[in-house]
């Protein structure tokens, strides 16, 4: 078990690192630092000082362990676009986006689950086909066409909900929250429904295949042949069974709403990390994009090493092959 | 990205006899029993189909080429579908904002779009492909590397992927990129997520075949075992390679429009449905709806058209959840 | 200091928590301003948002007719001397006093070497205080127009900036970083609560302003709150569904909507600002495109044969929804030199363009890349799209670099376009701003190359001049000179339009620069 722990505490370090080299390669080789920093007139003498200053001169494996010292810190150097420290304007940003990603995933559970079972037990019903044709034109709607629209429908033509912000916000501490106001729940709205639609779906499709797939165990025929109710078999023993790979895959698809919050941001102006990221890369401003990778990335490790640890504490059996459930659920 | 590999991995692999070519594997009976038995498949493959002509001949379809500026007409922008008012018949679907004809940039924008989306499917196939047999035949260290940067990059989405990428031309670039430079770049940074998918299937296909005698056989007669096993394994993994790619075009097709809308894909001067939403959504309030609408249409037609036969592929492939 | 912006942020978020106020203004435009540094970038909606917490000695009205601001009265007491008279008791937002050594100090800073603002006051000698509330400055030479150029500099209390480590302007080319960036302390009738780049920058009403009753009725304007929104659809959405109260830069497409929703208006007015082409004449080769035979641009042909090429009418009529006025020179009306002779354009004409391109020696053409910005001017974008048509059609084959308005200025100022666009307004109404930013040969905004021993006498000369006939006679010798040089092609004159609700009344100024000390809610 401790051994068990230790190495994918291990593993996980290694993947930072490795994100953490990429990113300290983009700081340093994707264009010249110093030319991103003084202007036109810098004479070849400012330059060299300012090299010498930032440590530019030092051999590379100097220079990429401070790199890393300094992200453990939490210190990613200073946006160029908006000369202030990047890890306050992440800090400032990530409320928003953390609000809207928590909203969206308990918008696409609670949606999500309970139409995939009904599919799950009604395979062949006329709803159930027309809900997995829905949920098929629903992937292929691409995130920003439903913001759109949304916005169009129920900003432009009736007027009820707002298009684009955050609202009013209250500041706890460092975190701006808007689930305290009544204006900060309305700006919710549609943004949470764009983002939560292709993984409202993808829930749906998940459970459906998973309900599908432990309806034909023996363990179900048993049940059946004990006589319990339907109810009791479809919730008590079935449902029960596909949660786990479920939950598993909401949470490691947490990633992937922080990523697809980019554009949903984008097209409601909602000021979180993904709308700073993006003018990042329209800026080409690196240290943001770096910080941006790094962070992300810790996520992603952070979760993955959740899930694997969590699944090692409920069933030991499954220590073997993690990549197998990672890879299905991608 | 709710392709359920592993179960087709089983399916493929547990066939016993590797069909003559893949092309008498895809006309299986089987599998065109079920083609024909459904109408929305039979409805997707002829729209898709309709794409990919359209594009491939384009110059010969429109009435206009939308990326020529020369031979745009400034004075008709604005125009309305042929079929309102003030609609002309010269342009069926109307004209954008500097007088192209829709349906033209429609066509030519759905060719970037296929091609785009074609050569990271390609790209992202070869690249799989090579690392799933090279894991798989060499093992060892090699082996881990490869899977567990697979299991990584899966975890990573696509789009983020892509941002990074398109981010890091654009800062050795300095800013706009041209429409050959900005096509290299969507290949890539939409194409590289994908390879993981393809890597794990051909890595199993691998497994069960190195140790096979006609692999042993062939190191005699002196041909280099990997040719060898590339052309016995591609037959066996043709299935799921399919359907992987298939839904990965239409994904790569919405990836494509997802990174013009947002500005950072194909330049406005050639645009694609990406970039042509992102111009027409500036006017949808004004009345000119046009400008936007055909554009959201045409590329949630050839998405939704491609998902449903990637759909189809799946589960004719995956008897287990017929 | 992070902590404290937060804790100011959660004293206005929670005082405003109630929901919006009638009294709140919120608005929103396409770009933030730049800096909060009064003196480090001279752009438009920088400005703007400094024009409202900094006062400076002489203020505008919404007519653009100057009014007494820190200053009281000015005149004249020598040729080149002024004497302003100070107002008294006006306190910075912070409580210092306001004196006679804040305005020597702001002058100092507005010359010093990281100011933008050097040309508007690159006249002055010497700053001199007389007493506590009188200032002289002595200019180099009769300067007529100073009170014109000064309006535009703002003041800051010494005290403050001393304290603060400020006494220079931000570097914004070396992306400095210093206090004044995102903290003010004016006098102005706005107090910045908070200022979150790119995303809010919200002002409440500075309740002791010394203006109130004496330049304007007292607002019941409590708090603006701004919100840079880079999406015109989006923009124009949060207008029509009453989330925003005022849009500066509505897209024009949208103002026959806006008009027509019931509790929205649209107010308009003539800009004063001209936007055009430039082409580099100084360099002997492109940099982002070759062409056989060196820089086509130093041939006054190929000039003439774009500019007759750019079919401005459809232009204003497709793109701009008429609300443009096509330009011959490169400042519009309502500023002191413009003559309606002077705007005639050189007429439309393919043919006569594509014979002026063969006898260059370019009888197929070349390629070049225009550089543009795709968020600052009306439409931007769409008229550089347009003119790559327009151009293509004689044979030049143009390639597209549209950026955002921060890169765009940034690589010019950097000398690194050959065919740029750019918009020109004039805060001093006076010729003599266009020719000493943008076509004497030292001028910091001249790309083209352009230097012309003649004009640059002149832009000199107008400097000191005091008869008004005389120095006339020079300003239009001086455009006669930069117009029949044709290295900037004209397009049009802007037309400004503001979108807001009816209950709002807030009076259109033709620099675009909304005062929102003049707003009033019904």
């Amino acid at each position: 078990m401790v051994s068990y722990v230790i190495r994918r505490l291990l593993q996980a370090a290694l993947v930072m690192l490795v994100v953490a080299f990429v990113s300290f390669s983009l700081f340093r080789f994707a264009g010249d630092p110093v030319n991103n920093m003084v202007g036109q007139e810098a004479t070849q003498e400012d330059r060299r000082e300012l090299r010498e200053r930032l440590g530019l001169n030092d051999p590379f494996p100097v220079q990429f362990g401070r790199f890393v010292v300094d992200a453990l810190q939490g210190e990613f150097g200073i946006s160029y676009r908006l000369q202030r420290p990047v890890e306050d304007l992440i800090a400032e940003r990530m409320p928003a986006t953390l609000e809207l990603v928590l909203v969206s995933a308990v918008l696409a559970l609670i949606t999500g689950i309970p139409l995939g079972v009904y599919c799950g037990i009604h395979r062949d019903s006329w709803v159930s086909r027309a809900l997995l044709t829905v949920s098929l034109i629903g992937v292929s709607l691409p995130t920003f066409v439903i913001g759109i629209l949304l916005i169009y429908l129920f900003s432009v033509q009736m007027l009820v909900l707002p298009s684009f912000g955050r609202g009013e916000v209250v500041q706890i501490g460092w975190w701006s929250t808007g689930f305290l106001t009544f204006s900060g729940w309305q700006a919710l709205i549609l943004p949470s429904i764009t983002l939560s639609l292709f993984q409202l779906t993808l829930i749906m499709r998940l459970v459906r295949s998973e309900m599908l797939e432990v309806m034909r165990t023996d363990y179900i025929k048993f049940a059946r042949a004990r006589g319990l109710s339907n109810r009791a078999i479809n919730f008590g023993h079935a449902l029960k069974n596909t949660l786990v790979p479920v939950i598993t895959i909401v949470g490691l698809n947490i990633g992937s709403l922080i990523a697809f919050s980019i554009i949903t941001e984008t097209v409601f102006n909602w000021p979180g990390m993904g709308l700073l990221f993006i003018k990042a890369v329209q800026f080409a401003d690196v240290p943001i994009m770096a910080a941006y990778l790094t962070m992300v990335a810790f996520v992603f490790v952070s979760i993955n090493l959740l899930v694997d640890l969590l699944y090692y504490a409920i069933d030991p059996r499954l220590k073997v092959d993690r990549g197998t459930a990672a890879g299905r659920l991608s | 990205m709710a392709v359920d590999v592993e179960p087709r991995r089983a399916a493929a692999s547990d066939r016993p006899k590797a069909p003559s070519s893949a092309l008498g594997r895809l006309l299986d009976s089987d599998l065109w029993w079920s083609f024909t038995r459904s109408p929305v498949t039979v409805t997707a493959a002829v729209v898709t189909l309709a794409y990919l002509l359209a594009a491939l001949f384009a110059p010969l379809v429109t009435p206009q080429n939308p990326f020529d500026p020369a031979s745009l007409v400034y004075a008709d922008a604005f125009t309305p579908p042929a079929w309102t008012e003030d609609g002309m018949a010269r342009y069926l679907l109307g004209t954008d904002d500097q007088g192209r004809d829709i349906l033209s940039t429609l066509v030519y924008g759905a060719r970037i779009s296929l091609l785009v989306g074609f050569a990271a499917v390609l790209f992202s196939a070869v690249l799989g492909i090579s690392l799933g047999i090279l894991s798989g035949y060499v093992g060892g260290f090699v082996e881990t590397l490869i899977m567990r940067t697979a299991d990584i990059q899966l975890t990573v989405p696509g789009i983020l992927i892509a941002l990074m990428i398109d981010g890091v031309v654009r800062v050795q670039v300095g800013g706009e990129m041209d429409e050959k430079l900005a096509i290299m770049v969507l290949v890539v940074a939409i194409g590289i997520s994908d390879w993981p998918k393809y890597a794990r299937v051909t890595r199993g296909a691998t497994l069960v075949e190195r140790n096979k005698e006609y692999v042993q056989a062939a190191r005699v007669i002196g041909i280099h075992p990997f040719l060898i096993m590339l052309r016995h394994i591609l037959p066996n993994v043709m299935g799921p390679v399919l359907v992987i790619a298939t839904i990965g075009l239409a994904l790569a097709i919405i990836s494509e429009a997802t990174l013009s809308f947002l500005g950072v894909g194909m330049p406005p001067t050639t645009p694609s449905l990406g970039t042509l939403i992102r111009i027409g959504n500036n006017f949808l309030f004004s009345g000119e709806w046009w400008i936007t609408f055909f554009p959201c249409l045409a590329l949630v037609g050839l998405a939704l058209s491609v998902n449903l036969l990637g759909d189809w592929l799946r589960d004719a492939l995956n008897p287990k959840l017929r | 200091m992070r902590h404290v912006a937060y804790a100011l942020g959660l004293a206005t978020a929670v005082a405003f928590a109630g929901g919006a106020s009638a009294k709140t203004l919120n608005w929103a435009s396409q770009g933030d301003a730049l800096t909060m540094d009064p003196h480090a970038q001279n752009e438009g909606p920088t400005s703007t948002m400094n024009s409202q917490v900094y006062d400076s000695l002489i203020l505008r009205d919404s007519k653009l007719a100057k009014i007494p601001g820190l200053a009281v009265s000015w005149k004249p007491v020598e040729p080149s001397v002024w004497e302003f008279k100070l107002r008294e008791g006006v306190k910075f937002h912070e409580g210092q006093p306001f004196n006679a050594d804040d305005v020597v100090f702001s002058f100092q800073r507005a010359l010093s070497e990281t100011s933008d603002f050097k040309n508007y006051v690159n006249s002055i000698e010497t700053v001199d205080k007389v007493d506590d509330y009188t200032v002289r400055i002595t200019t180099k030479g009769p300067n007529p127009i100073l009170p014109d150029q000064i309006s535009s500099i703002r003041i800051m209390d010494k005290e403050w900036s001393e304290q603060h480590g400020v006494q220079a302007p931000q570097n914004y080319k070396e992306k400095e970083e210093t206090h004044a960036v995102r903290n003010a302390n004016g006098t102005g009738p706005f107090i910045l609560a908070k200022r979150d780049p790119d995303i809010e920058t919200r002002m409440t009403v500075n309740e002791a302003w010394w203006g109130w009753g004496v330049s304007d009725p007292k607002t019941n304007v409590s708090e603006i709150v701004y919100r840079p929104i880079a999406n015109p659809a989006t923009r124009v959405a949060a207008l029509l569904s009453g989330e925003l109260d005022f849009v500066l830069d509505p897209p024009l497409q949208d103002l026959a909507r806006i008009k027509a929703t019931p509790g929205l208006k649209v107010e308009q007015v003539n800009q004063i600002r001209t936007i055009f082409f430039g082409v580099d004449t100084g360099v002997d080769k492109l940099r982002h495109t070759e062409v056989a035979g060196g820089n086509p641009f130093k041939n006054p042909k190929v000039r003439e044969a774009m500019y007759r090429a750019i079919d401005i009418d459809t232009i204003r009529k497709k793109t701009m929804r008429g609300m443009s006025f096509p330009a011959g020179i490169i400042t519009s009306p309502g500023v002191h030199g413009y003559t309606e002779a002077l705007d005639e354009r050189l007429g439309y004409d393919v043919d006569a363009a594509k014979k002026l391109l063969a006898e260059a020696g370019y009888p197929n053409g070349f390629k070049v890349q225009l550089d543009c910005p795709n968020d600052r001017y009306n439409n931007d974008e769409a008229i550089c799209q347009a003119t790559v048509g327009m151009l293509a059609k004689i044979g030049i084959e143009v390639s597209l670099n549209a950026r955002s308005k921060s890169i765009h200025f940034k690589s010019l100022q950097n000398k690194e376009s050959d065919f740029y666009m750019l918009g020109w307004g004039v805060p001093t109404l006076d010729s003599h701003y266009v020719f000493s930013y943008l076509a004497a040969s030292k001028g910091s905004w001249n790309f083209t190359g352009f230097a012309d021993a003649r004009l640059d006498e002149l832009t000199t000369l107008m400097e000191t001049e005091t008869d008004s006939a005389k120095r006339d006679a020079m300003i239009k010798e001086a455009w006669d000179i930069l117009k029949a040089s044709n290295v900037y092609l004209p397009l049009h004159h802007q037309v400004i339009a503001w979108g807001m609700k009816d209950g709002l009344t807030l009076p259109i100024v033709p620099n675009d620069s909304p005062q929102f000390r003049t707003a009033q809610w019904k």
